[in-house]
Parts: C-alpha cells; sequence; structure tokens
C-alpha cells in the first residue's frame, strides 16, 4: 500500500519537475538573447526603454551647426585637421564639431515616382496627369556659408 | 463578400498587380512609407519616402463578364511635401509621407490629408473633363487677340477634353508639433482630425490651419523623467468624442474629450499585466506598440508589438481577448535583431471590411493573416516570382529549428531588409495592397 503511494506521489513530482523546466526554457529563448547581447556589449545599460533612448528618438533629425563653434575650433587646431565624424555620422557627441564635409550631400531633383510610371503602372490612355504643385524650391543650407 | 462564410484561409488569395521598379537598388525616395484605400475602395493612395503621393483608381470592369475585379491603374500623383530645414532649431525636416487618410467623398471631387514629420496638409484631386471654348478676345492657345479684329461676339461653350486629374492643396496646417507626427485620424463628424506626435496630440478642424487644441500632453517637466511616448493614435469611428493613443510601453489610453479639455487623464488604461519573470532586456522594447486600429464595428481594437498582434474589446481593460503570433521565431533571434535595429521596426496592422479577419506584415517580404472565426492563419509570400494574374498564392512556412521540411525556409535565411511594414484591406471587397520597400502588390481572392 504504502509503496502504491510513493509511487503515485514520485510520479507527481515528475509531473510538477517536467512543467518547472518547461516554464523555463520558455523563458529561456528571451534570457538567452539578453545574454549574448551583455555578453557583446558589457557596458549596456540597465534601461533599454529609459530616457537615454527615447531621446535619441526625439532628436532625431537635428543637425548643429554654430559656425561660431566652428571658427574657434578651427583656429584652435591651427594646421591640424579637425576630428571628422566616425561611422555614424548622425550622432554628434562631445567635442566634434560639425564641418560642410560631415553634412550629406544636398537631395537630388524631385522627381515622379517609378509606382506612376514604369511598364507595370499603365495609366489610362485618355488621362493626361498634370500635378499643379511643384515647386522648385530645394533645400540650402545657408549656415554653411563662409 | 469579405470575410463571409470563409475567412483568410477559405479565401485563396491571387496575384493581381505589381507597382514599382524591378531593380534591387532601391533609390530612398522611392520607399513606400503609407498606404490606404478611401472608403468606397475605389482609390488607393501610397506615399513614399520622397514625399510623393501616387493615387491608383480600380477600374469599372463589366461585372458580368469579368473574371476578376477591376485593376488598379495610375489615377494622379503629386509631390506632397518637400524637403525642409528648420534653422531655428537646426532640424532637417524629412518630406518622407507618414500618413494619408482619405476624407469620406462629400462632391466629385476627393479630399486626403498627407502628412510628413511636421506639417499636415490637406490635398484636393479633382477631375476636368471639359473645358470653355469660344472666348471672344483669346485664341484657343490662350494668346490674346487684338481687340479690333473682334468683329461679332459669341458666348464661350463646354466642350468635352481628355480626362485631366488635378490635385490641389487646400489647407495646410503647420507648426503644430514639436516632435515627429506619426498618426493622423479623421473624426468621424467629419470636421475634425487629430494629429499625434511623440508627445502631444493636437486637434483641428478641416477648415482652420491657424491654431488647433492640444488635447494631449505627456511631456514631463523635467525631459529626464521621459519614459514612454506616444506611438500611434486613432478616433473611434463611430463616437466623436472618443480617441485612443498606444504607448511605447505597451499601454493604451482610451480618452473621453467629453470629460475635460485637455485628456492627459485616460478614462480606459489598456494593459496585459506582464509576467515578471519573463522580463529581460528586450521585453520593453518588444512590448511597443507600433500600430493601433479600431476595428469597423467600433467595438474592437487592434494593436500591433514587435512580435504579436492583439485584438481588445474595449469594454476590458486587463488583457487583450485575442493574441495572435506573427512570427515567434524570431524571440530566439532578439540579440542581433537588436544590434541591426529591426527590433525597431514599426509593423502596421489592418482589418477587413467585416472584421473577421486581420493582416499584418512581417520580414522576407511575408504577411499574415489571422481568421478571427476559424483561429486559422497563413502566411504569403510578396514575390515576383508569382505574377502571372490570378495564380494562386502559396502558403509559405518558416521552419523555427530541427529539420526544415521541403518548401519551408528556416529563420536563418530569412531576408530581414525585405520588410512588409505596410498593407491595407479593401473596406468590402477582398481586395489587399502590400507594400514591400519599393514596391506595391495588389492581391484579391479567386473569383470563380
Amino acid at each position: 500500500m504504502s509503496e502504491k503511494l510513493s509511487a503515485d506521489s514520485r510520479c507527481e513530482q515528475t509531473g510538477d519537475e517536467k512543467q518547472d523546466t518547461q516554464e523555463k526554457e520558455a523563458v529561456v529563448p528571451e534570457r538567452a538573447e539578453e545574454a549574448k547581447l551583455k555578453a557583446k556589449y558589457p557596458n549596456l545599460g540597465q534601461k533599454p526603454g529609459g530616457s537615454d533612448f527615447l531621446m535619441k528618438r526625439l532628436q532625431k533629425g537635428q543637425k548643429y551647426f554654430d559656425s561660431g563653434d566652428y571658427n574657434m575650433a578651427k583656429a584652435k587646431m591651427k594646421n591640424k585637421q579637425l576630428p571628422t565624424t566616425g561611422p555614424d555620422n548622425n550622432l554628434v557627441t562631445g567635442d566634434h564639431i560639425p564641418t560642410p564635409q560631415d553634412l550629406p550631400p544636398r537631395k537630388s531633383s524631385l522627381v515622379t515616382s517609378k509606382l506612376a510610371g514604369g511598364k507595370n503602372s499603365i495609366p489610362r490612355k485618355d488621362r493626361v496627369l498634370r500635378a499643379e504643385e511643384w515647386t522648385l524650391g530645394g533645400l540650402t543650407l545657408c549656415l554653411l556659408v563662409q | 463578400m469579405a470575410g463571409a462564410g470563409g475567412g483568410g484561409n477559405d479565401i485563396q488569395w491571387c496575384f493581381s498587380q505589381v507597382k514599382g521598379a524591378v531593380d534591387d537598388d532601391v533609390a530612398e525616395a522611392d520607399i513606400i512609407s503609407t498606404v490606404e484605400f478611401n472608403h468606397s475602395g475605389e482609390l488607393l493612395a501610397t506615399g513614399d519616402k520622397g514625399g510623393r503621393v501616387v493615387i491608383f483608381q480600380q477600374e469599372q470592369e463589366n461585372k458580368i463578364q469579368s473574371l476578376s475585379r477591376g485593376e488598379y491603374n495610375v489615377y494622379s500623383t503629386f509631390q506632397s511635401h518637400e524637403p525642409e530645414f528648420d534653422y531655428l532649431k537646426s532640424l532637417e525636416i524629412e518630406e518622407k509621407i507618414n500618413k494619408i487618410r482619405w476624407l469620406p467623398q462629400k462632391n466629385a471631387a476627393q479630399f486626403l490629408l498627407s502628412t510628413n514629420d511636421k506639417t499636415i496638409k490637406l490635398w484636393k484631386i479633382s477631375e476636368r473633363d471639359k473645358r470653355p471654348e469660344g472666348y471672344n478676345l483669346k485664341e484657343e492657345d490662350g494668346r490674346y487677340r487684338d481687340p479690333s479684329t473682334v468683329t461679332t461676339l459669341r458666348v464661350p461653350v463646354f466642350r468635352p477634353m481628355d480626362l485631366m486629374v488635378e490635385a490641389s492643396p487646400r489647407r495646410i496646417f503647420a507648426n503644430a508639433h514639436t516632435y515627429h507626427i506619426n498618426s493622423i485620424s479623421i473624426n468621424s463628424d467629419y470636421e475634425t482630425y487629430l494629429s499625434a506626435d511623440d508627445l502631444r496630440i493636437n486637434l483641428w478642424h478641416l477648415e482652420i490651419t491657424d491654431r488647433s487644441f492640444n488635447i494631449v500632453d505627456i511631456k514631463p517637466a523635467n525631459m529626464e523623467e521621459l519614459t514612454e511616448v506616444i506611438t500611434a493614435a486613432e478616433f473611434h469611428p463611430n463616437s466623436c468624442n472618443t480617441f485612443v493613443y498606444s504607448s511605447s510601453k505597451g499601454t493604451i489610453r482610451l480618452c473621453d474629450m467629453r470629460a475635460s479639455a485637455l485628456c492627459d487623464r485616460h478614462s480606459k488604461l489598456f494593459e496585459e499585466p506582464e509576467d515578471p519573470s519573463n522580463r529581460s532586456f528586450f521585453s520593453e522594447i518588444i512590448s511597443s506598440i507600433s500600430d493601433v486600429k479600431f476595428s469597423h464595428s467600433g467595438r474592437y481594437m487592434m494593436t500591433r508589438d514587435y512580435l504579436s498582434v492583439k485584438i481588445w474589446d474595449l469594454n476590458m481593460e486587463n488583457r487583450p481577448v485575442e493574441t495572435y503570433q506573427v512570427h515567434e521565431y524570431l524571440r530566439s533571434k532578439l540579440c542581433s535583431l537588436y544590434e541591426n535595429d529591426c527590433i525597431f521596426d514599426k509593423f502596421e496592422c489592418c482589418w477587413n471590411g467585416s472584421d473577421s479577419v486581420v493582416m499584418t506584415g512581417s520580414y522576407n517580404n511575408f504577411f499574415r493573416m489571422f481568421d478571427r472565426n476559424t483561429k486559422r492563419d497563413i502566411t504569403l509570400e510578396a514575390s515576383r516570382e508569382n505574377n502571372k494574374p490570378r495564380t494562386v498564392l502559396k502558403p509559405r512556412k518558416v521552419c523555427a529549428s530541427g529539420k526544415r521540411k521541403k518548401d519551408e525556409i528556416s529563420v536563418d535565411s530569412l531576408d530581414f531588409n525585405k520588410k512588409i511594414l505596410h498593407t491595407a484591406w479593401h473596406p468590402k471587397e477582398n481586395i489587399i495592397a502590400v507594400a514591400t520597400t519599393n514596391n506595391l502588390y495588389i492581391f484579391q481572392d479567386k473569383v470563380n
């Protein structure tokens, strides 16, 4: 009798264990990935959703250029080259002063979308496409004029 | 009928058309950034990174004879937004069209709202098929006639001409957003609309461009305390006083404009409780909601986060009523997806006309449909390989691990540069528009 009982309780236990390991396995992919990331970047901050991450998102498009800073830096450096950007051109950090060379080239002239042209999009033959608001405004960065 | 009798799987989806260039070298301006059918489904608008809008119109086929529904062909195209530079703030303003929303049709012309990061524009698209001829003082080509040669008077008459479709900007709603606009939504009153940026939501009247009301402001007094941003917002389809906005922390807030002028205090907060033992570095990032859409009925809303689609009943705030996994196999790839920034991709989602099926995009130019009634799902691919009209699309399957069966594709072979972020479903029929990076695919169900 007691043997039977103990056999039953053994089965229960293994059942629980099974569930436990299954749950752990479900968690493991994300945690394993997290471990991988921390191994690669040990200095990664604790709060990924914190203000640093969001501030970067909010600052998209910000391009700083101060001609005063630029000229002061140039004067200080005298003959030396100004530090140029690293691989990430969009981040302006620390002592890096943006130079005219850093900023991306002017965007090319505006042309018709390929969705509206080409063999795959056949406009109706009896129709003429006309857009009223074609302006020739360009993007000029006056601040860079020295 | 959209979704009637069956769902995403009883329907056999066939290739119909593909728009855009074939070449692999994609110009940045050609990247499609939004796709939207109008209220009747007759028009389909796309916006791209170059600030251009292209509108397609469905051809009116002879329904008795046709084997398929009308094709979509180019109706109008125009430059909606141009690149700008805000000198005061040293901000480059992209011309990329973030959203297009159609107004319901009130007269012969069509109206849509298109927005980039900072400025919303109301465009009027109208047809001209007649022109006046027989002026007394002008020649037909516009040159003025010498008045002394005019000996008789006649009344100019309207004569038919080749159809011309003109797009003109009717209102420009500018200077109301410090941060980047992510959503616009037209109210069911058809007079007002909202625009949402990362921290604020503004209410506009379609006729008034020089002012707007701020209805939500989550900017903290100290920016160091910033913990979440607004990711999407939408008005309720029937209740003109109700709107929702989603956040980067995975919550949705429903607000009632009758409660107060500034809706900083939500009426309802929808949030699924998180299991603390499951929390990881990635938890918050993948819970960020990239899109929120009300069902046509107004009873439900759908949210899209990085790995799943959730359906919420507006009457129940503590958890979604349905959750569908879009690409769960990516959970074990989060590290590399974080490194290549894919984890921040913003996928959209959409309902079919009868709210029985929902659709969203994934990687490798795959898109997914979930039938809410049968609980079945399907994965399809937008590819030029199947581009014979009326070719039925073959369901695709991703093999997460272990032995890969024939026709399956392994997770490591997925192309993460081929993302389908934008999809749209015709409001009445089983016709869908799926945007890959620079091509627009149109699929429809097999009409027997």
